[in-house]
């Protein structure tokens, strides 16, 4: 009996599933050991406020998988990632939905030994960065490939407390035939899909624009992934451009995307997306990010680049001083408002 | 840097004197002409997003653009530098995600897409992971799909805009990072892919290429102003196909090349690697 037009054929097929993708699974995709996890969570509506040191040395441990909100350059936790080379954390494994600053940086500390590839090595038009690079050709990185959409999807279904999602995208592909994804039948339409399994970070890492000593978060400007991330994710560390009242959060609660239990510690970290964009606030320093790819060309030189900027500063706001300070980000602010183009005389 | 199209200008017999043009400009404005007013398309930054800002202020005023971190929309006030940053979304429609963008793409919004790579093959593959053969230990490694291979799987129409030689125009693709046609007629449907979808055109410094309905195999439309069949012959690996009486393409016009240079690339951070 049809109800709603369309023939039921489907009833008696058999789905058959395919595994296409050779490469391996770094994370696992069991939703009841997730919701064991999430049932230990505390919900406990306590200040979370710590620092950057503190956050990275409670909440990130040597061999765990992470995930790096925003979009490479645009809206990334920096100060948690200088923290993260410095307090010299290893044998990460590292989402790589198009990490390009933050790859670079991860990738200098060497921190990271494998990696779900969407996109990597590469700052988009800026270039590609050589010591990212070499990483991946000769530094043990284990790569599994994925695309863009198909890592936002695998953050969805760990969002959504499903193991899978099916999607459209890499069949009949190499990049289908590195991933772990497993082809298989629409038990409705018979259709091919790729099942792409839920991706659980043991830790999430965004920056967002405010949110309270609890935790909850308003975000400017697009998402990106991070409305799915900071659902999967088990541990969530939050870096903020400003503390605000928690008073503010419930005068506008549309505009919570991030809700204190998902939350484990707020850092209050002004311009704490510097050197990449941060929408409504600053724009990138593409000076200081040609920088960085130049000194990268020689090793001696890159080792001092990095004492200067990361190993030889105690936190953050040292290193914004070393880049121009105050003066610095306020053109980068101007350039964000448009008020004028600094790439014209950079 | 001037190219074999900019050495040789085309003969106009009437009309506006021809104004010469970089391999960069040539590409940009030949490739905004694909581009048909009211169509969605999700672009890059580079060359294909100029395009699409030329096209919006010529062919197209209401081209929809989007960009695949979840700009849809903008009144871009100057070049963006990346696909996520925020110029993609200044006085824009949505500022959106990236799973909305790529659902929009999977369930047939988008018209268009545009993509770059390392290495083409005669079917519009596409690969922009690596060099090698070995995937754990490649001789040279690109960043991977990024976007582009959700694209070119879920858009209707895929162009790409590059220049031709033949280490780039390949016959065999160390790895394919984003589906063309695959292995030729039929197999991206056997994969599972959207029928109807695939590549479109392939706008290079030299030819505009579209592709075979039998074979599914690269073809070449027509040549630009001052090339010949041999020097496309000699930067393709593969063996082309080619239209019968292959036209010569309209070179870019004096308005086309005035707004690219005025209004969409002013800082020449695109034209100038022309």
């Amino acid at each position: 009996m049809s109800r709603v037009g369309y023939e039921p054929s489907y009833q008696e097929k058999t789905v058959t599933y395919r595994r296409v993708g050779e490469g391996e699974l770094f994370t696992d995709p069991d939703v009841d050991r997730a919701r064991e996890y999430f049932r230990s969570k505390s919900r406990a509506m306590v200040p979370k406020v710590m620092t950057v040191k503190e956050a990275v040395s409670r909440f990130i441990a040597d061999g765990d998988y992470i995930a790096v909100g925003g979009f490479g350059g645009t809206r990334i936790p920096t100060a948690v990632l200088h923290e993260i080379v410095r307090q010299g954390r290893k044998n990460l494994g590292l989402s790589g939905h198009t990490a390009t600053h933050d790859c670079q940086i991860l990738a200098a500390g060497g921190c990271f030994d494998r990696c779900d590839v969407a996109y990597v090595v590469g700052l988009e038009a800026r270039g590609l960065s050589r010591v990212a690079r070499r990483r991946f050709e000769k530094g043990g990185v284990k790569v599994t490939e994925w695309s863009n959409a198909a890592l936002a999807w695998r953050y969805k279904a760990a969002a959504m407390g499903v193991s899978f999602l099916p999607v459209r995208t890499m069949l009949g592909t190499g990049t289908g035939a590195a991933s772990a994804g497993v082809l298989m039948e629409c038990p409705f339409t018979g259709k091919v899909f790729l099942a792409v399994p839920a991706l659980y970070p043991d830790v999430a890492i965004i920056h967002v624009h405010r949110a309270d000593v609890y935790g909850n978060s308003q975000i400017d400007g697009i998402l990106i992934a991070d409305w799915d991330l900071a659902r999967a994710a088990r541990r969530l560390i939050i870096t903020t451009e400003r503390i605000i009242p928690h008073e503010d959060i419930r005068d506008e609660p549309g505009r919570t995307v991030i809700p204190y239990f998902l939350v484990d510690a707020v850092c209050e970290v002004p311009y704490g997306s510097y050197p990449a964009n941060m929408p409504y606030e600053y724009y990138s320093d593409e000076r200081h990010l040609r920088e960085w790819l130049e000194a990268e060309e020689d090793e001696e030189r890159f080792r001092a680049f990095l004492d200067r900027y990361i190993y030889g500063v105690t936190d953050f706001m040292e290193y914004l001083e070393r880049c121009g300070g105050i003066e610095r980000l306020r053109q980068l602010r101007a350039e964000e408002f448009c008020l004028r183009d600094e790439r014209r005389d950079s | 840097m001037a190219s074999r199209a900019a050495a040789t200008p085309a003969k106009e017999p009437a009309g506006p004197e021809p104004v010469p043009y970089n391999r960069m400009e040539l590409m940009i404005c030949v490739a905004s002409r694909y581009l048909e007013n009211g169509a969605t398309v999700v672009v890059g930054t580079g060359a294909p997003c100029a395009a699409a800002m030329l096209a919006q202020r010529t062919v197209a005023p209401d081209l929809m653009i989007m960009f695949e971190a979840g700009g849809i929309g903008p009144i871009l006030p100057t070049m963006p530098i990346s696909v996520g940053d925020s110029r993609t979304y200044h006085r824009g429609l949505v500022a959106s995600s990236m799973a909305e963008i790529m659902e929009h793409c999977q369930r047939g919004l988008i018209d268009y897409t545009f993509l770059g790579g390392a290495q083409i093959d005669m079917y519009g593959n596409i690969n922009s992971t690596m060099i090698g053969t070995d995937l754990q230990h490649p001789t040279v490694r690109f960043p991977g799909s990024g976007g582009a291979n959700d694209l070119a799987s879920l858009c209707w129409r895929t162009m790409m805009i590059t220049v031709q030689d033949p280490r780039r125009f390949t016959s065999r693709l160390d790895f394919i990072t984003s589906p063309g046609y695959l292995t030729g007629p039929g197999a991206r449907e056997a994969a599972g892919l959207p029928p109807g979808t695939g590549p479109y055109k392939v706008i290079t410094d030299l030819c505009v290429i579209g592709f075979d309905d039998d074979t599914k195999r690269m073809k070449v439309n027509s040549l630009h102003p001052g090339v010949d069949r041999r020097t496309v012959e000699e930067r393709t690996g593969f063996e082309l196909l080619w239209e019968a009486d292959t036209p010569v393409t309209d070179p870019p016009t004096p308005e086309e090349l005035r707004v690219l240079r005025a209004e969409v690339d002013p800082y020449r951070y695109i034209i100038g690697r022309g």
